[in-house]
């Protein structure tokens, strides 16, 4: 058994005002070394015979909307 | 004409489109259950608003896997009318039958007003009987309305008249000012290429009606009659 662990954020070029503001309130407690704050999604699979191509597919159909978001994954 | 309104799990709007084509259009219509896999005949297929299987993951991500959305694919392929609202548009993304994708309003606020939009085009079945720049006073109720494309596919929006409805100000004014959730180029709703899918936030289903306080909302509907 494999434990998949995914991890998807917003792409660089889409805003993330979520960030933003999680940023600003870092800001507000004086942690002003914080450039920037990006936020996403961490998804855990459980599965058998996990590949790095059964994962891509896996993400590609569902997980990942390719159009705003990108991902990266580990096997373990 | 007869209408088909898609009921997913977590849909809420599907009554109030069902009314409308029932008691206001007074056409043919009935539900179509999500886990149907052969739909019928239909000449108008609606998505409604809603929040199909609690918006998890991204909104319309899993009900764009329905079992009925295979056949709804088909029929928009081959031409059928389908008309995403809200809930149903950001299915229709997710399922590729519009591109682009729907982002958390900038405010990440739920907004829910009355809102103005501008007609960009009449020609479509679903607008035919609006005048070209007609604006229309309608209510928005989303928290993911912040529509997104790249420039690639803005320009192809543009060059093949597909952005439907913008949001503006009461006279017609498009601009930042009156953009509630940060959609690119305030696009309120698109349609495909050949014109037959059309998807859009605001709620028509919800302003058809004199009681409920503006009636904009009916030329949409009776533009596909």
């Amino acid at each position: 058994m494999n434990i998949v662990s995914v991890y998807i954020s917003l792409k660089k070029t889409v805003a993330d005002p979520q960030g933003q503001t999680v940023k600003h309130a870092l800001e507000s407690l004086d942690y002003k070394e914080v450039e920037e704050v990006r936020m996403g999604k961490y998804i855990q699979l459980k599965m058998k015979d996990a590949t790095e191509e059964k994962v891509n597919d896996i993400c590609k159909k569902l997980l990942v909307n390719p159009i705003i978001e990108e991902y990266r994954f580990e096997i373990k | 004409m007869k209408f088909g309104v898609v009921v997913f799990p977590g849909s809420n709007c599907d009554h109030d489109c069902f009314h409308v084509v029932d008691k206001v259009l007074k056409q043919p219509v009935s539900y179509i259950w999500h886990k149907e896999t052969k739909i019928g005949h239909f000449d108008c297929i609606i998505l409604p608003g809603g929040f199909s299987y609690g918006d998890y993951l991204r909104t319309g991500a899993i009900a764009r896997f329905s079992p009925v959305m295979k056949s709804i694919i088909e029929f928009a392929n081959g031409g059928g009318l389908v008309f995403g609202i809200c809930n149903g548009f950001q299915i229709l993304l997710e399922s590729g039958l519009l591109p682009g994708a729907m982002l958390r309003n900038t405010s990440l606020h739920f907004i829910c007003k009355f809102v103005h939009i501008k007609t960009e085009t009449n020609s479509t079945p679903f607008t035919k009987n609006c005048k070209k720049g007609q604006v229309l006073n309608i209510p928005i109720a989303h928290n993911e309305g912040n529509y997104y494309c790249d420039e690639k596919t803005l320009k192809d929006l543009k060059d093949n008249d597909q952005i439907v409805f913008r949001y503006c100000s009461p006279d017609g004014e498009v601009s930042d000012k009156y953009n509630p959730n940060g959609a690119v180029s305030n696009i309120a709703g698109i349609c495909n290429k050949n014109r037959n899918v059309l998807g859009m936030m605001p709620h028509p289903e919800r302003c058809s009606e004199d009681i409920l306080g503006s009636i904009d909302g009916k030329y949409l509907f009776e533009s596909l009659l």
